[in-house]
């Protein structure tokens, strides 16, 4: 028997973390890091959810979540490499092509 | 505190540790092997809350998989040891966003969820149970996933190939 408010405030506390890291970090690769950190958060929140109300959706849920995050680092680490081989930095605020 | 929540709360300080040294780390590398702590930390609080098949995913997916494509990437790409080379120039401003964040989401946590009367029960969460509901009633999202998963594949070929001599040949570009 675990307190509910205990693993929503340890989720709190990785998502917050993560939301740090995405905001001042400047290094591509460890943005997408700090975007797993949340995924992950969220993934706990709906776990926990998914033992308190006894429902296993939650759970099939987390894995969807799981898979869709395999796929954006994928995504993600191919692109931050061609930025790499095109302007030499993986720097975001570097990488301001689109900015107006 | 029961037994399961003092073994909680030793888990959750690690992955807590690990997250922060993620987002603090002045060395790429050492950020990704504290994000094998963070995450294996999270896999040990599926397991606490008896989501076993979840957390077997979790370590084979995120911790065998996720960041090991990581530190290619970093391998791939230069990276610069020193914080002030990770860091951009908001930090405080990030620092009071996720401080802020972290504060609201815990007092509407608390308010929504008394403390002592909600109690996870964890009952289930076995390869059998999650299988039985995937392929019962979310077959469809399912599938869609696996077209998700390939698309993604191939996309990240077709991103990170490098270019061929024709069409480099014919831009006048350097290689």
């Amino acid at each position: 028997m675990i307190r509910l408010p205990l693993i929503l405030i340890f989720s709190a506390i990785l998502f917050s973390t993560g939301v740090y890291g995405v905001l001042a970090r400047r290094n591509a690769v460890l943005v997408l890091m700090s975007i797993e950190l949340m995924l992950n958060a969220v993934n706990i929140n709906l776990v926990a959810f998914s033992q308190h109300l006894q429902e296993i959706t939650g759970q099939v849920f987390a894995l969807f979540v799981i898979t869709v995050a395999a796929a954006e680092v994928g995504i993600g680490l191919a692109i931050v490499i061609l930025i790499y081989r095109n302007r030499e930095t993986i720097n975001v605020d570097e990488v301001n092509l689109l900015k107006w | 505190m029961t037994g399961a929540e003092i073994v909680f709360v030793i888990v959750g300080l690690a992955g807590v540790i690990g997250a922060f040294r993620v987002v603090t780390a002045r060395n790429v590398v050492h950020a990704a092997l504290y994000l094998v702590i963070a995450l294996s930390a999270t896999a040990g609080v599926y397991l606490l809350l008896a989501a076993e098949f979840v957390a077997w995913v979790q370590i084979l997916i995120y911790v065998g998989a996720i960041v090991i494509l990581f530190l290619f990437g970093l391998m791939l790409t230069k990276a610069p040891i020193g914080r002030e080379a990770l860091d951009n120039q908001r930090r405080g401003v990030a620092f009071f966003v996720g401080a802020a964040i972290l504060a609201g989401l815990v007092l509407l946590f608390l308010n929504a969820f008394g403390w002592d009367e909600t109690r996870v029960d964890p009952v289930q969460g076995t390869a059998t149970a999650v299988g039985t509901s995937i392929f019962s009633r979310f077959v469809l999202p399912f599938e869609a996933i696996s077209f998700l998963l390939l698309a993604a594949l191939i996309g990240a070929i077709v991103l990170s190939r490098k270019d061929d001599p024709v069409v480099r040949e014919r831009k006048g570009g350097r290689p």
